[in-house]
């Protein structure tokens, strides 16, 4: 099919299928919706006004056979930063979209009419119907109501109750193979989506549209090597599919680096209980999976279903972060607990690093205990749920209740509460948290991987010598695959075996029959951070907002009693290329 | 010489998870490596005392080794 552009209208409640402009052609992913954010939504607008837009775009490879390519980008200036976002996810609807030649959904304007709507995706255009029954609805609900109404293959794309309410740690789901949801979830998109008045958004795609190849042979050899080169790599072939993501709550937990108490210490006594050992026993002996994928043609299946006590479904897509938030951060011991906390925020649609690094902020500034699972799980359930004066708050995110409760340990970075590392014992993860135009993210340039893992290479974590290049390599790697639509943990085995980066142009290449080099792609991951540091610089931000909050160069992380150290002169040489 | 060993993810299985063990004389990551039956090949991350290190440096008494497979995550 022929690629186009939808764009819905949501004054005015009109949609158009647009061609696509030249100068959009080569791109997808995050380097299509930071594009068109760019080019379209006034920097300084507020997030939430009807300036802003909300895009979502397919990653170049997907809705092909290329394994790991079901990334879903959205992208919109973000009421939880202030910046520019792209946050992707799993999920069936980047597949679905692309399948349909959709290269981008565009939702701009505002309705002045209090309701919600829901948006049908077809390969005619969008229909656009008001949905008097929805508001307050969980993700859950909103998927199986979708489901009934359009068939069981149908892509959705939903926010929960939290996204209504505007809420800044709200996210954006989308569903997976199983009829779960999979997050956008970090930056407050949610909130964007439910300042539209959209609620949720179905994807239907003909059993026979298929996204066109223009060199079918290149392709399928280039699709081989890489598929092969992902089962081939012990952490994408074997340590992830078995172990999930939280096999890293032992890793960091060990290197110091995992941050307890509100980023107070750098090891949590209660690790081995929330580890990624712990749950691969715990699943083994209630049933559920060990492994699973956010999308079809996932080879990886980091993901997991996690049953309960009872064995009953309790909560898939268990993810490291997640569980290091609510477990080592607010001192949660209990996985039990964790997952039924995940539950609850899937459903209520909020990002659960966010969530619950406010709620460590909020410990601290005595909301509740640290280790109070239960006093969590109530304010979720309750508060933020049906959005009282104290879920609303929660809602704000990290430095909004850091303000509220006079707390000085807050870790943000532009605003949007720091992962799962702490940047003093992983320094290279601290410069990116720093220079990321998306505030602290650690999926925009993983140097974890080089710092503790050793994959791409050997940084010390604890030095400050080759983490500026390090971050600013792989900042610039990781823009291109988001542009893909490839999963971040591909690039385990790209930095490591050769094939397996050359065989991603190579199917770029063969996808459009364009001879793009090595050199291209970096030039291209080098223009989408280019381009997203201007959008921000134009919103008002500085070089001063790439840094730490200070308590981070004050307090000294044990066990190996590290601050961060460097100097603002030395974080800014990032941006020097 | 007593040296803490603790191993993780598939390491475990039908070893241990932690264990205070004596040796006579010194010895390297990688001697240790040996004697707990791990092919060499397998190992991804070494720490002593949470600071990553190779397979050839020697242990002291007092020393955690930590021993992992090739892992990821994120």
């Amino acid at each position: 099919m022929t690629d186009k552009i939808y764009r819905v209208n949501m004054t005015d409640l009109t949609a158009k299928v647009e061609d696509v402009p030249d100068a959009w052609a080569g791109l997808g992913g995050r380097g299509l919706t930071s594009t068109i954010v760019a080019a379209e939504v006034p920097p300084t607008c507020h997030p939430l006004g009807p300036d802003n837009k909300l895009v979502f775009a397919s990653g170049l490879l997907s809705g092909t056979v290329t394994a790991n390519s079901g990334r879903l980008s959205v992208g919109a200036k973000s009421p939880l930063t202030g910046t520019i976002k792209e946050s992707n996810s799993g999920g069936t609807s980047s597949q679905l979209l692309a399948r349909l030649g959709v290269k981008a959904l565009i939702i701009e304007g505002q309705p002045e009419k209090d309701s919600y709507y829901s948006l049908h995706v077809t390969e005619t255009g969008v229909t656009i119907t008001e949905e008097p029954d929805m508001p307050g609805k969980g993700n859950f609900a909103v998927v199986n109501t979708m489901l009934d109404r359009h068939g069981e293959k149908t892509g959705v794309i939903s926010i929960g109750p939290a996204g209504e309410m505007r809420m800044a740690v709200a996210n954006i789901s989308v569903k997976d193979p199983e009829g779960k949801v999979r997050s956008a979830g970090r930056g407050g998109l949610g909130a964007v989506m439910g300042s539209k008045k959209v609620k949720c958004i179905a994807i239907n795609a003909p059993k026979e549209a298929a996204v066109a190849i223009a060199e079918p042979e290149k392709f399928k050899a280039a699709v081989r090597t890489f598929a092969k080169a992902l089962m081939e790599h012990p952490v994408s072939g074997q340590g992830l599919p078995t172990y999930g993501t939280s096999v890293l709550i032992n890793v960091i937990n060990e290197a110091g680096g995992l941050p307890t108490r509100n980023f107070r210490y750098g090891q949590f006594e209660g690790h081995d209980k929330i580890s990624g050992e712990a749950m691969h026993d715990l699943i083994e002996k209630r049933g559920g999976k060990i492994k699973h994928g956010c999308h079809a043609g996932c080879v990886i299946q980091c993901s997991q279903v996690y049953n309960d006590e009872r064995g009953k479904y309790k909560t898939s897509g268990f993810e490291y972060e997640s569980i290091w938030a609510m477990g080592a951060d607010c001192c949660v011991d209990n996985l039990d607990q964790i997952a039924e906390a995940d539950h609850i925020m899937d459903d209520i649609g909020i990002d659960t690093i966010e969530t619950s690094v406010t709620m460590g902020v909020a410990m601290e500034g005595g909301l509740l205990p640290f280790g109070d699972g239960a006093g969590i799980l109530r304010i979720l359930d309750q508060d933020v749920r049906n959005g009282t004066p104290l879920g609303r708050l929660i809602g704000g995110g990290a430095a909004a209740v850091g303000k509220a409760y006079g707390v000085t340990r807050v870790p943000v970075v532009k605003n949007q509460a720091i992962p799962a590392y702490d940047p003093r014992a992983v320094k290279g993860i601290g410069i990116t948290y720093c220079t990321s135009t998306m505030g602290a993210d650690h999926t925009a340039g993983y140097a974890v991987a080089t710092n503790i893992l050793k994959v791409g290479g050997d940084v010390d974590p604890l030095k400050k010598e080759g983490q500026v290049e390090l971050s600013r390599n792989l900042q610039i790697a990781t823009a291109a695959l988001d542009t893909a639509g490839l999963c971040i943990f591909v690039a385990f085995p790209a930095l490591d075996i050769p094939e397996a980066f050359t065989s991603i142009v190579d199917m770029i290449n063969a996808r459009f029959g364009i001879s793009l080099t090595a050199d291209d792609v970096t030039e291209l991951g080098k223009n989408i951070l280019r381009t997203e540091h201007e959008f921000n610089l134009a919103a008002g931000f500085t070089n001063k907002d790439d840094r730490l909050p200070e308590f981070f160069s004050r307090e000294k992380l044990p066990p190996h009693n590290v601050v961060w150290d460097f100097t603002g002169e030395e974080i800014d040489e990032f941006w020097n290329f | 010489m007593r040296v803490k060993v603790k191993l993780f993810a598939n390491f475990r299985i039908n070893r241990f998870k932690q264990e205070i063990r004596e040796y006579n004389s010194t010895m390297t990551v990688g001697a240790i490596v040996e004697e707990l039956g791990i092919p060499d090949s397998e190992v991804g991350i070494i720490f002593i005392n949470g600071r990553g290190t190779s397979m050839d440096q020697v242990l002291r008494e007092g020393d955690t080794l930590s021993l992992f497979p090739l892992v990821g995550g994120g």
